[in-house]
């Protein structure tokens, strides 16, 4: 019945999106004027409705309806409810229905909320937001209907993927699809700008919260995605330029770019043909990824032949939605004026260098990625891996650093570093230049064995951090806006995050041991000695437990309990790493199989400084988060002031 | 009753570790080479090669049966004397250019090596562009 109820909403659904696209499209010709009253209603109703389709599919999965086949596919009775509902995105209709699902309540939630918007653009915005919508909705009723009942219920389900079976992962891939749906709005406004003509300020203010929305859930779903992979692979490595994680990198890539750039337009009135073509670019590499990953194209090009039903949607899709897009680009470029101009030492050049710069490592990334796939239509299998993307996205992220670290200091329009302006600018950017230099002789005299990038890596990260707070030197800091903080915070965050990563490939310690129990070891700075074995049970899984002893440098031991768990439903084991956290680094523990001669195969890593990645990422989401905090806090003021004057107004009129 | 249990679940845990011992890892699997500077040298080649069971994984973080073999042939020829290059040849020449993650220079990658360069050209080409109509439209007002 639910099951049932669910797919009738989904296609009520999806027939609002059409009609929210067909009034959306007439409301925009003279005649057809009325019909824009429609739109808004229709978006909030669609959005309710998809609403409770993905909340019927979500009970479904929680009471294990096993005459539902993709419950019965992913799902297991004796799974904790926990995972029971992560299990509804865990798979691949699910997962469709949560993008349309989030993109309906997005727009929605646009309908709502955005006043201030040109009401023709905003209405071609939320047609464009139909159109996209169609096609997905299209892809799920058609394609993958994750309502579909089997002919005979299940005994039991088939259970979920023990490696999926972990906290971080339940929420990692909810939070990477709102960073891809926001940025399906920027696409949106984009199309609904150039549609109407209307590329301007306006536009990019009610563009900005959802790219910054975008951006800081993309932020953060990256960085808990390298550390779910951190702890639960098991062999301590964080980033593993996989396709899944460039398909996620790639948009965050692009939103980094279209972020700064609407954030000019927004300000300063120029960069608007590239920030419309930045805001169809960040939408269509969150497609690309999906397509990606949810084609099967990934495990091969042949994998894909076989069952290309899918992947061939998403194909058609991304045709469709990028190519119409990109038409329409070319068709009103030429109306699209460039703003207001600038001279290459100013603010906006130094946005526009690290625009193009971000575009390059996405383009590296981009190509990366796809050459595998287009070479095995060859006949020829290749791979691609870490080798070609740190030095070679290095060739652009290194200067963009160097920018970075110079262009918040410069003046927008136009700056000149004499004078005055030398006191402010140029020598405290100097000093920072010479404690990088510092840091890197340092580096390559005193350690042993170091490849350039990471030290490279280690002296931008430590002048990147000092120069990042040098825009607050010299402000009330009291009345310094948010934004401002968010950017501080932010480009700091990178600094910290890179210093890690570069910390992280120059320093490690690894230490691999057959330990009998009672035996120790030496792993850099730390003791380590197993105590002791113990079988241990969880709700779907039994594991055996070590227990290790550690200390830093003759401190007072601390115990660590790495386990190795075996799942019954589905069979599978999964290593559960131990990790003691210390200011200066992390140690890594894992346990692994026992060997013949009765000892315990173990692996130890010191990993100094490595938790500074994904609290560097942090630190980029939340600046983020106070620059959107500061937007929606100068709204609700700019509100209360209007009622003010509204008030005063009726006072004085009575 | 408690403890019984746990010897029961200790079995039942046992059984599929020693049903993958009959074939016991290979010896440098799991094991590091005494001397530091060889097992640098061989880290380095193993995270560039590319664990041929697995999905994006190299050998140096798979816990693959074959994975495991391939880091002790690594360690052991290393150990031996042989120079990491000429080892991943003999790894291409087994399994082909998939299992290296570094893409060798042949004709069928080199738009993978021309990447970067074109790009750059790209990027210059625009930078000129917008900068020197900038810099026209600013000294023009100056003017």
């Amino acid at each position: 019945m639910i099951a049932e109820l669910g797919l009738a909403v989904l296609w009520m659904a999806a027939a609002l999106a059409a009609l929210q696209l067909v009034a959306g499209a007439l409301a925009l010709r003279p005649e057809g004027g009325q019909l824009g009253g429609l739109v808004r209603p229709v978006a909030v109703m669609q959005g309710v409705l998809v609403l409770i389709a993905f909340a019927a599919l979500v009970w479904l999965f929680v009471t294990t309806d096993l005459s539902v086949k993709l419950v019965v596919e992913n799902s297991h009775s004796a799974k904790p409810l926990i995972f029971k509902i992560a299990g509804t995105w865990g798979n691949h209709e699910g997962s469709m229905l949560l993008w349309v699902t989030i993109m309906a309540v997005a727009g929605a939630f646009v309908a709502v909320i955005e006043r201030r918007l040109d009401e023709r653009t905003l209405i071609a915005t939320l047609g464009g937001q139909a159109f996209i919508s169609l096609g997905f909705y299209a892809f799920l009723l058609f394609a993958s209907n994750p309502f579909a009942r089997l002919a005979q219920p299940a005994e039991e389900g088939q259970g979920l993927n023990p490696l999926l079976q972990d906290i971080g992962l339940a929420f990692h891939p909810p939070t990477l699809y709102v960073g891809y749906v926001g940025l399906s709005i920027a696409f949106s406004f984009a199309i609904g700008a150039l549609i109407t003509r209307n590329v301007g300020p306006a536009f990019a203010r009610a563009m900005r919260p959802w790219v910054l929305g975008a951006w800081i859930f993309l932020t953060l779903g990256i960085t808990a995605g390298s550390y779910w992979a951190y702890y639960t692979l098991g062999w301590g490595g964080w980033w593993f330029w996989d396709p899944v994680e460039n398909a996620s990198l790639m948009p965050w890539l692009a939103a980094t770019a279209l972020l700064h750039s609407v954030s000019v337009l927004q300000s300063r009135d120029a960069l608007r043909a590239w920030t419309v073509m930045l805001g169809v670019l960040a939408f269509s590499m969150s497609m690309v990824g999906t397509f990606l990953v949810r084609s099967g194209i990934l495990t091969s090009v042949h994998a894909f032949a076989v069952d290309p039903q899918r992947g061939a949607f998403i194909l058609a899709l991304l045709a469709i939605d990028i190519g119409g897009a990109l038409a329409l680009f070319t068709l009103r470029v030429s109306t699209v004026t460039e703003g207001a101009r600038f001279s290459l030492l100013s603010r906006e050049a130094s946005l526009v260098f690290n625009n193009v710069m971000l575009c390059g490592i996405l383009g590296i990334v981009l190509i990366g990625t796809l050459y595998p796939l287009m070479t095995e239509a060859y006949g020829v299998k290749v791979s691609v891996g870490p080798p070609y993307f740190n030095p070679v996205s290095a060739i652009f992220a290194f200067p963009m650093l160097v920018v970075m670290a110079i262009g918040p200091l410069l003046r927008w329009r136009r700056d000149r570093l004499t004078g005055d302006r030398a006191a402010r600018v140029t020598w405290p950017l100097a000093v920072c230049a010479a404690l990088a230099l510092a840091v890197f002789v340092g580096v390559e005299t005193l350690a042993h064995h170091i490849t350039l990038l990471p030290a490279l890596g280690l002296a931008l990260a430590s002048g990147l951090f000092p120069a990042s707070f040098l825009p607050l030197v010299g402000r009330n800091l009291r009345r310094t806006p948010l934004p401002v903080w968010g950017m501080v915070v932010a480009h700091a965050g990178i600094a910290v995050s890179l210093f890690g990563m570069a910390s992280e490939s120059a320093f490690s310690v690894e230490r691999l041991a057959a330990l009998t129990i009672g035996e120790s070891r030496d792993v850099g700075p730390w003791q380590v000695r197993l105590d002791g074995m113990m079988p241990v049970a969880g709700p779907n899984w039994t594991a055996l437990q070590a227990s290790v002893s550690t200390r830093y440098a003759g401190a007072a031991p601390t115990v660590l309990h790495p386990m190795a768990e075996t799942f019954t439903n589905p069979p599978g084991t999964r290593n559960e790493s131990a990790l003691q956290t210390r200011w200066n680094g992390q140690l890594y523990v894992v346990l692994g199989e026992q060997a013949q001669d009765g000892r315990w195969q173990m692996r130890f890593w010191w990993k100094p400084f490595v938790p500074l990645i994904w609290a560097g990422g942090a630190m980029v989401g939340l600046g983020g988060l106070l620059a959107l905090l500061g937007r929606v806090m100068s709204d609700l003021r700019r509100l209360i002031a209007k009622d003010k004057i509204a008030y005063r107004r009726t006072r004085q009129g009575r | 009753m408690r403890v019984a249990f746990l010897a029961a679940m200790m079995l039942v845990v046992a059984v599929p570790v020693a049903a993958q011992q009959e074939v016991p890892p290979a010896p440098f699997a799991y094991r590091q080479l005494p001397d530091p500077d060889q097992e640098a040298k061989a880290k380095a080649l193993m995270v560039t090669l590319r664990c041929v069971m697995c999905q994006s994984q190299s050998i140096a973080d798979s816990d693959a049966p074959i994975a495991g073999d391939m880091r002790s042939e690594v360690r052991t020829r290393i150990a031996a004397g042989e120079d990491p290059e000429h080892i991943r040849q003999w790894l291409i020449a087994r399994y082909g250019d998939y299992v290296t993650y570094t893409p060798q220079i042949k004709p069928i990658t080199w738009p993978l090596f021309a990447a970067p360069v074109i790009i750059l050209a790209l990027a210059a080409l625009l930078l000129r562009g917008r900068f020197k109509r900038g810099e026209r439209i600013d000294t023009g007002e100056q003017a």
